[in-house]
């Protein structure tokens, strides 16, 4: 376990060593300066602004020096926001959206195993029907329609929840079910899917054949299989909530960084884009890897041991 | 089978640990940090019952609270509230003294500006704002260390600023003094006209010397390491947040004529949400809506319109590749220009107040220094909608070419509305002008700049804005070989009016006005090197209730001071 363990933090460096030099290069052909009145700047104010920020060295000099400073734990400071150390931003936005993206998960996965086992248990019910649908409702919905409607209805028209803003419990509410209806579905599909599968193997006859109840069979004995596979999707997609939505921030006004992300690529913030781009790979291997863990204690038929793969 | 039920279970358990632990910090912190904003709220309000309180949205984040590094109405909206320079801009965007005490001594040649200053003015800290103040501010803004993209404002206008911009003397020899503390003395390269305007920009703000040096690299990155002089206290900013406040400043000399208590400001991005936190009373104004939203709120009783201050244009490159385009053709450019309706246009593609024009110069931005006539009304409407004589001047053009057909790039934004432009104008223009044929490129904002620049494009939807209060601010762009002129244009009549109006006529207000009315004239109705469209406008909401907003065309978007509540 521990060799395994070693090996694969190894490959996780590398992978990020990887995808941070991949980014550097690709960045640096992003049309247009980092500077925000770009348009008004003399050729000689541009030189002497390149100058400052050192963007007027060769790429691989900046590169250089850029990977010198991730070293010593220095990701620079933000061009749309001046003066703004990268690591404060990040941890400034990165709370909000971690926060919605932990609560999405949370509570989507649970409704969407629930109405997954209830859909196989009752299989081509109007129970099976009422939760495929919304499993393809959920997946096929874009978030921006959703979210906005979700806002009209229970912000405006019902004046339930606050319309928009981060400020406190409530106000995360709507943004989390905008963002919990993506897991739901999947995990509904995946636990309907798998349980019907297993539903129809032999130890599960074998339990019936016991005298189980068909609640007991399914509770004690069939889900548990069935949740394998979704753990293997639900690391990815917990990182994918969890670094925040775009669509989802904008609509409810909150500060999170998704929606930074995209706005540093739209500026040439070249600072943020690598803050991000590293920070949020960094979160996908890590979790990726435990994942793999998980993965071996659920399913005893994994091995770990690094030499196995051959 | 009892055994690997548990692993499960610790298993599940295992991963929210290992989830929660690792968005715990923040996330938690976020959390109590809500909380307590909540509680403080409540507090707040118990209290607030005669209080002035303004809710308000903006779109966008505050990039910096340090005025040298500024470049964004965001950042600029906020020092219109928090700070005053020598001018600020009256509810007619005329400058008028504030920091000033009064108006300026000049010296015969008009380059010496001796200023006096109020005493009665303090930073937020109890410090008096002196003379100091602002040659510390200009001096850093200058400084090529402070990275100042807006450092060109003061180039050409104080001695030395160029120079020391281009690294060849040294801040310290910029020509602004401080005789005493409540004395400035400037001394300007030459003459300059709307010197007043420049002086009421955030650039030329002035900065408390002591306060800037003690917080270093963190000046300006949240409303704690700021400090105001004007009207309001930024507070509740944390650097890069959605939301802040204004508080009334206790330090301002004329505090007693501020009415708001506190402005509550949300950004909201999404113009659905702005319009949503407005219908539900959450808000009191919404930023400038976007396109679809104007044309949906335009006859809404809540709605208001402003005339803003930057001109569109088609913009026609006369050279591509090191060779002619068809538009290095007048004909062609002339019928062009006259070929589209821009009634239809700003009615219904734009809907948001924004009005069509026959020029370059935006009306409301400068006004004869004799009669006081708008420069916009006493230059009138130089390019019209004519189809007929649009049909003959592209006959003429074609066969002049020896052409039948002529296919152009149109070269504009990849936003929704930059599209919806896009395809009326291709609509338009084909439909009016037999032959043409335009072929539309909507480009990411960066993509769109970079090829303007390298002037990859033939016809581009371009807008400018004033960074000064007069018509040299537009017109100087298409001189020979002006950075921003982009279109090959070159004619020594057009630049040899620009230069007088500049040099010659630097200290002869009404000669230099009779300059600029010629330069505008020969630009677009002999030469036609541009085609006007519109002066843009912006719809918000803003409830009744609010009383006294002043908007501006120029510097930041709106002054809250004189605001109160109506009840």
């Amino acid at each position: 376990m521990a060799k395994y363990l070693i090996k694969r933090v190894i490959y996780l460096v590398i992978t990020l060593f990887i995808i941070t030099s991949l980014t550097f290069f690709l960045m640096k052909f992003l049309p247009g300066s980092p500077f925000q009145n770009e348009e008004k700047l003399s050729e000689e104010q541009r030189v002497i602004l390149d100058e400052k920020y050192g963007l007027d060295e060769p790429i691989p000099v900046q590169y250089a020096k850029y990977m010198v400073n991730i070293v010593k734990g220095d990701l620079g400071v933000s061009f749309q926001f001046d003066n703004q150390p990268v690591t404060d931003l990040l941890i400034k936005r990165m709370g909000p959206s971690l926060q919605l993206g932990f609560q999405a998960m949370f509570i989507g996965t649970l409704i969407g195993i629930l109405l997954g086992v209830l859909a196989a248990m009752f299989q081509n019910t109007w129970i099976d029907y009422g939760s495929t649908f919304l499993a393809v409702l959920g997946k096929s919905i874009p978030s921006f329609v959703f979210a906005a409607l979700l806002q009209y209805v229970i912000g405006v028209k019902l004046e339930l929840l606050p319309v928009a803003a981060w400020d406190g419990f409530a106000s995360s509410i709507m943004p989390t079910i905008a963002l919990a209806i993506f897991p739901v579905a999947t995990a509904a599909r995946f636990m309907r899917t798998e349980l019907i599968e297993v539903f129809g193997s032999d130890y599960i006859t074998l339990a019936k054949a016991k005298g189980n109840s068909r609640m007991e069979v399914s509770f004690k004995h069939a889900i548990r299989n069935g949740l394998i596979p979704l753990v293997t999707v639900l690391g990815p997609m917990a990182v994918g909530l969890m670094t925040g939505s775009m669509v989802v921030e904008q609509i409810f006004s909150i500060p999170g960084i998704g929606e930074q992300f995209v706005k540093s690529i739209q500026t040439n913030d070249f600072p943020i884009i690598m803050g991000t781009t590293i920070f949020f790979a960094f979160l996908l291997t890590v979790i990726i890897l435990i994942v793999d863990i998980l993965y071996g204690i659920i399913d005893p038929r994994i091995r770990l041991q690094g030499g196995d793969k051959s | 089978m009892k055994k690997s039920k548990y692993y499960l279970f610790i298993v599940l358990a295992m991963t929210l640990v290992m989830v929660l632990s690792a968005c715990g910090g923040s996330g938690s912190d976020s959390d109590s940090k809500s909380d307590s904003d909540d509680s403080k709220k409540d507090a707040d309000s118990g209290e607030a019952s005669g209080e002035q309180v303004f809710n308000m949205i903006e779109t966008a984040e505050i990039p910096t609270g340090d005025p040298s590094l500024a470049t964004d109405a965001a950042s600029f909206i906020v020092f219109g509230q928090t700070m005053e320079g020598l001018y600020i801009l009256d509810e007619s965007d005329t400058p008028v003294p504030a920091i000033a005490d009064g108006d300026p001594d000049i010296s015969e040649d008009g380059k010496e500006y001796t200023f006096k200053l109020r005493e009665d003015a303090e930073w937020s800290n109890g410090d008096p704002v002196t003379a100091n103040d602002f040659v510390y501010s200009w001096q850093r803004a200058v400084d090529p260390d402070t990275g100042s993209e807006y450092a060109y404002m003061f180039s050409g206008i104080i001695e030395n600023a160029t120079e020391i911009m281009n690294g060849d003397k040294d801040p310290e020899d910029l020509k602004v003094e401080a005789e005493d503390d409540f004395t400035l003395k400037v001394t300007l390269e030459q003459p300059v006209e709307y010197l007043d305007s420049l002086l009421a920009f955030g650039t030329y703000l002035p900065l408390n010397e002591k306060f800037v040096e003690e917080q270093g690299d963190k000046f300006g990155t949240n409303s704690d390491t700021m400090l105001a002089n004007g009207p309001f206290v930024l507070t509740d900013w944390d650097g890069s947040g959605l939301t802040w406040k204004y508080e009334r400043n206790d330090n301002y000399y004329d505090k007693d004529n501020v009415a708001l208590d506190e402005v509550n400001v949300q950004v909201s991005k999404e113009p659905s949400t702005a319009v949503n936190l407005f219908e539900t009373d959450k808000a009191d104004r919404t930023a400038a809506l976007s396109a679809e939203y104007a044309q949906q709120y335009q006859n809404d009783e809540n709605a208001s319109t402003f005339e803003e201050g930057s001109s569109w244009y088609l913009k026609f490159n006369q050279e591509r590749d090191g060779k002619d385009t068809p538009l290095a053709n007048e004909n062609i450019r002339k019928a062009i220009a006259m070929a589209f309706d821009k009634q239809a246009y700003t009615d219904t593609v734009l809907a948001n107040g924004s009005v069509p024009t026959g020029g370059l110069v935006p009306r409301g931005l400068a006004t004869n220094p004799e009669t006081d006539e708008d420069f916009r009304e006493e230059s009138g409407d130089l390019m019209g909608t004519d189809l007929d004589k649009a049909k003959e001047y592209w006959e003429k053009g074609l066969e002049e070419l020896g052409e039948k057909e002529i296919t152009l790039d149109y070269l504009s934004d990849d936003t929704e509305n930059a599209k919806k432009t896009s395809e009326y104008f291709q609509n338009q223009l084909e439909t009016n002008l037999d032959g043409l044929k335009l072929e539309l490129k909507n480009v990411p904002f960066k993509v769109r700049l970079q090829d303007t620049t390298k002037q990859d494009y033939d016809i581009v939807m371009h807008g400018w804005g004033p960074d000064y209060l007069d018509p040299m601010t537009f017109l100087d762009l298409f001189v020979t070989d002006g950075t921003n002129n982009e279109t090959s244009y070159s004619n020594k009549d057009y630049d040899k009016l620009i230069d007088d109006a500049k040099v010659k006529y630097a200290n002869d207000p009404e000669k230099r006005w009779e300059a600029m009315l010629e330069a505008e004239k020969l630009l677009i109705e002999e030469d036609t090197v541009i085609a006007p469209i519109y002066q843009r406008g912006r719809l918000v909401l803003i409830k009744p209730t609010v009383k006294g907003l002043e908007e501006h065309l120029f510097g930041p978007d709106y002054s809250l001071k004189n605001v109160y509540m109506e009840n």
